[in-house]
């Protein structure tokens, strides 16, 4: 076999979505060299492109606002177990880089009066969300970033390059591998350091509202590489995604920004609203939180009381249709077009895999247990606790990404470049052994991996989903073994074909399965019900359990610990902060 | 409405033989071609190359093809109870199937090390 195609950075960043992006260029202003990689397209793939309206920051455009405002609604969501030094960075840092942005031209709405609009969202107790008209918000974001990317002279990416594993050395890193999706070929990358912005694991759900490369691949490529996860027990689900009719050319979460801006009424089968008996209140405004909200639409579900296809009904029945097309403009004739008028019926919407709170553990400057390793955005576990609130998610992008590219680039002077071929050897033997085992491109009439995904799918859905028993738990847990020790080994992808996705599919499963085998573990194991993570055979909230749980890998096995929550160091009132 | 749909596709790789497979697929009302390969990916064929990546919301804007004759996008393209006819996109160069080099040109591995693209 010839030497694989060799690449060399200071710093690799896996991942091109909001958070890689912003790291890469605050890596090159600081000073590094980045390689910005993605499997799918440069900005494309990823979760922030999905993003439809929302982001939360205290710039106090629209009322007063202070970050620490911000830090309490977002602490108090998490229900007792966020990262309170990575909270608060996230909440300080959030209007930097909203203003960076808008100096980027992203275009936040704004006011007649010139001021940034900002929308209430559920669990924040204040004006706090910026978007951009209309539903755009991830695209003008990824678009902008893209921009500050291409301009950046210290700056390479690359499409279509898929890591398969972070390469180490006497626990530091010292690179990676990857496969060139177009012909298949292996790719080594020396870097200095290396920063997982992969994003979540909501591919896992057979219901999910992302992009198909959210299988978890940071988290995993993180516990390969000697680091350590937090809070895997609690994946966010988003409570009102689309169900039916069925919709075509809009994200599943599209109702969020229709309360937002229109409230809404959210109903049972029988047409009565419902969140009030579980202890919050929505009624025509959109203020119940995301964990309860779910719950609720997933009990009245069980009771007999969901909607025709399985979830609960969304009406703007009562809300003139001039006022419909003031708030979303173009985006009512695409309902058209899909045969829904909100003036006639309501839609129906159920639960739907959205985020993940958990993921890599990381100091407050980003950094994993690995020297070398850092995780930026969504891959990032712990600032969130047992429950995101709206709009958190792409200000944690950007802080998080920014804040990863620039110490990782302060950090460089300390790491050497230290790349040994004989470091990356395993990696590519593994690739070279799957290829090698191939079957021939033209047998293919059995669903190898496309069946062993959705199998995976329907698992994590029923078993290890929105209501948990230790039983159905223990069952998924067993299955999840199995499917990692055996029916992986048994897939037999074709070996050298242009874009070949199965080869694609088995790393992705084996991320997929592992990360899954640590959210059931998890689970099991946190013997109570807190914000995202409800057992009906343990359904309160005991705190005995305020405490993270960590995952470690020991060979193939995951092991998990218990560890104290990190508490911000003492929160500042506006008024001392303000000095 | 049919209980199935046929959809044929275009099969192979650059310098390869070229050819087209049908497929039945289950049909329910409002699908879109994407619905229907992905379906084919997850039941029947996964070595069937598509490119895509946010699955229904048109925002990636990576799973353009011909669709009849007509280039669409794959995730907003409804199918009708007649199946359809799918192909990559005729002004791309073919990587495989219905993939062909849609990546921009900055952004390739053969432009990071000079090569020509």
């Amino acid at each position: 076999m010839s030497a694989p195609t060799h690449l060399e950075t200071d710093i690799l960043i896996v991942g091109a979505g909001g958070a890689g992006m912003y790291a890469a260029v605050a890596a090159a202003r600081g000073g590094a060299r980045a390689l910005l990689v993605d499997k799918s397209l440069i900005s494309r793939g990823g979760s922030t492109i999905m993003a439809q309206m929302t982001v939360a920051v205290a710039v106090g455009e629209e009322e007063p606002d202070h970050w620490t405002h911000h830090l309490a609604d977002t602490l108090k969501a998490g229900r007792g177990l966020c990262n309170g030094e990575l909270a608060a960075a996230l909440c300080r840092e959030a209007p930097d880089r909203i203003r960076e942005m808008d100096r980027w031209n992203v275009g936040w709405a704004r006011g007649e009066n010139g001021r940034m609009r900002q929308v209430m969202a559920p669990g924040h107790q204040l004006q706090r969300c910026v978007y951009v008209d209309f539903l755009n918000t991830g695209p003008a974001v990824a678009k902008t970033l893209r921009t500050q990317v291409a301009q950046g002279d210290n700056i390479s990416r690359v499409s279509g390059l898929a890591i398969l594993d972070v390469v180490v050395r006497d626990g530091r890193v010292t690179g990676a591998v990857g496969m060139n999706m177009e012909d298949g070929a292996p790719v080594t990358i020396a870097a200095k350091a290396v920063i997982l912005a992969g994003g979540g694991l909501t591919r896992l759900y057979a219901r999910n509202s992302a992009s198909v490369n959210m299988n978890g691949d940071s988290y995993a490529m993180a516990l390969r590489a000697g680091a350590d996860l937090i809070d895997m027990e609690f994946p966010q689900f988003f409570p009102i995604g689309h169900l039916a009719p069925r919709l075509v050319g809009m994200d599943p979460i599209m109702w969020d920004p229709f309360r937002y801006k229109l409230g809404g009424r959210l109903l049972n089968g029988d047409m009565d609203e419902f969140i009030e008996n579980y202890g919050e209140s929505d009624s025509g405004k959109y203020t119940a939180m995301r964990d309860v909200t779910s719950y609720a639409i997933w009990k009245e579900l069980e009771a007999g009381r969901g909607s025709p296809a399985g979830g609960a009904y969304l009406s703007f029945e009562h809300i003139p249709e001039n006022q419909l097309r003031a708030a979303f403009g173009p985006v009512i004739d695409r309902l058209a077009d899909n045969g829904i008028d909100l003036t006639r019926r309501p839609v129906e919407v159920a639960p739907i895999a959205h985020y993940h709170m958990g993921g890599v553990r990381v100091d407050a400057r980003m950094r994993t247990r690995v020297s070398g390793l850092y995780a930026a955005g969504e891959a990032v576990g712990g600032a969130n606790g047992a429950n995101r609130l709206s709009g958190n998610a792409i200000s944690e992008a950007f802080v998080f990404g920014e804040r990863a590219g620039r110490f990782a680039a302060e950090d460089l002077s300390g790491l050497r470049a230290d790349w040994g071929a004989a470091d990356a050897a395993p990696i590519l033997d593994e690739l070279a052994a799957l290829k090698s085992r191939a079957r021939p491109v033209d047998q293919h009439r059995d669903a190898t991996s496309g069946k062993l995904w959705r199998e995976l799918q329907e698992l994590m859905w029923n078993d290890v989903g929105l209501l948990r028993t230790g039983d159905k738990l223990a069952r998924a847990l067993d299955r999840i073994q199995a499917m990692r020790r055996d029916d992986l080994a048994a897939l037999q992808p074709p070996g050298d074909a242009a874009f070949n996705m199965e080869i694609l599919d088995w790393y992705d499963l084996r991320a997929g399965l592992l990360v899954a085998e640590t959210i059931a573990m998890a689970a099991i194991n946190r013997r109570e019900s807190r914000g995202a993570h409800q057992r009906e055979d343990l359904p309160n909230q005991d705190p005995e359990f305020e405490k993270n749980q960590t995952v470690t890998l020991d060979g193939e096995t995951p092991v998990l610990g218990w560890m104290d929550v990190v508490r911000a160091r003492r929160e500042l009132s506006p008024v001392e902060a303000a000095q | 409405m049919p209980e199935t749909v046929t959809i044929k596709v275009q099969r192979g790789a650059e310098g390869e033989i070229l050819h087209t497979e049908a497929f039945d697929v289950p049909y329910c009302q409002g699908m879109s071609a994407l619905d229907a390969l992905m379906w084919i990916r997850a039941n029947i064929d996964s070595s069937l190359a598509i490119r895509y990546s946010c699955i229904n919301a048109n925002a990636c804007k990576e799973c353009m093809m011909r669709i009849d004759g007509r280039t669409q996008y794959a995730c907003t393209a409804r199918l009708g109870t007649g199946g359809a006819t799918i192909e990559p996109l005729p002004n791309k160069r073919l990587i495989r199937d219905v993939v062909t080099d849609i990546v921009p040109p900055k952004e390739t591995l053969g432009n990071l090390l000079g090569g020509i693209k």
